[in-house]
């Protein structure tokens, strides 16, 4: 649990080594999930939010307190991390992450769809979704499935999912970390909870042949 | 905007998280909400959306390593003795 900004603030400043490490373990997951957007591998992700730290406490001395306390730490990670990128020769996904609608992609197979052109029910569920078994929904192997799924997303609907809903962000909170627009944020989100749910019910419901 | 006779399952799909985050539009909700009524397709799509988040939830974050947050606590040492 974080304590209040102005205080955190005033217990770093003071050399408060629990409340650092406090604050360190309850953001780091967030963290290294924004970090992956802009770095080859995990090794350099976690450099990077080790980096951030530093830069954090360079510093804390020119926080204002015009943004939240976590909100200042990300862009600082954003931040750092583009700057690492660009050192090293590698191209960021900007545009993945600010303009997702110039990746189209459905949030299911248009192909389970009838044809718009169809008498009686165009656009209609054609292969409609097949029902899951609730109680293998929550089987640690379907967890295992899940994880993989993420970790095979486009890095942007990774970070947004991963912050959303395994670390239990609100939308501003990941608009922020992540500068993107509203609407930017719930199509990032949509696109990758659809290819999640896809997953699962390929394979809980396999598509009998 | 979504013309309510015209909102077809597949275009239902594509605004299931709108829903969830309560971003349509008056028009469009009440839309959305006519459809799932007469449609077990789409309904049964909602709610495994809705397990989908269930279950993304109880994924276990990233955890720091020792070795980092020790790496992490000397910097706060340092950083505190020359401050």
């Amino acid at each position: 649990m974080t304590l209040p900004d102005d205080e955190l603030v005033a217990a770093l400043k003071e050399g408060d080594e629990q409340a650092f490490a406090a604050v360190v373990r309850e953001w780091h997951a967030g963290l290294t999930r924004v970090a992956r957007i802009f770095t080859p591998t995990r090794a350099v992700a976690d450099e990077v939010v080790q980096e951030t730290w530093l830069r954090v406490l360079g510093a804390l001395d020119r926080f204002e307190g015009r943004s939240s306390l976590k909100t200042w730490v990300f862009r600082i990670l954003v931040n750092t991390a583009k700057t690492r990128a660009q050192r090293e020769g590698r191209s960021i996904p900007f545009s993945a992450l600010h303009d997702p609608a110039r990746v189209p992609e459905a949030a299911v197979d248009p192909e389970r769809f009838l044809p718009d052109d169809h008498p009686h029910h165009p656009g209609g569920w054609e292969s409609p979704p097949r029902e899951l078994p609730e109680d293998r929904v929550i089987a640690g192997e379907t967890r295992e499935v899940i994880e993989r799924a993420i970790e095979a997303l486009p890095a942007s609907q990774r970070a947004v999912i991963s912050l959303r809903d395994v670390e239990g962000w609100s939308s501003d909170e990941v608009r922020n970390a992540l500068d993107l627009s509203e609407v930017n944020q719930r199509v990032l989100l949509h696109r990758a909870r659809a290819r999640v749910r896809q997953v699962l019910e390929d394979y809980l419901a396999p598509e009998s042949t | 905007m979504i013309d309510t006779e015209a909102l077809s399952c597949q275009e239902l799909v594509e605004l299931v998280t709108d829903y969830l985050e309560g971003a349509l539009e008056e028009r469009d909700l009440r839309a959305f909400e006519a459809h799932l009524a007469n449609c077990d397709g789409c309904t049964e799509y909602l709610e495994q959306m809705r397990t989908t988040i269930r279950v993304v939830g109880t994924l276990t974050p990233n955890d720091l390593t020792q070795a980092a947050e020790t790496v992490l606590l000397k910097a706060f040492r340092d950083w505190k003795r020359s401050s």
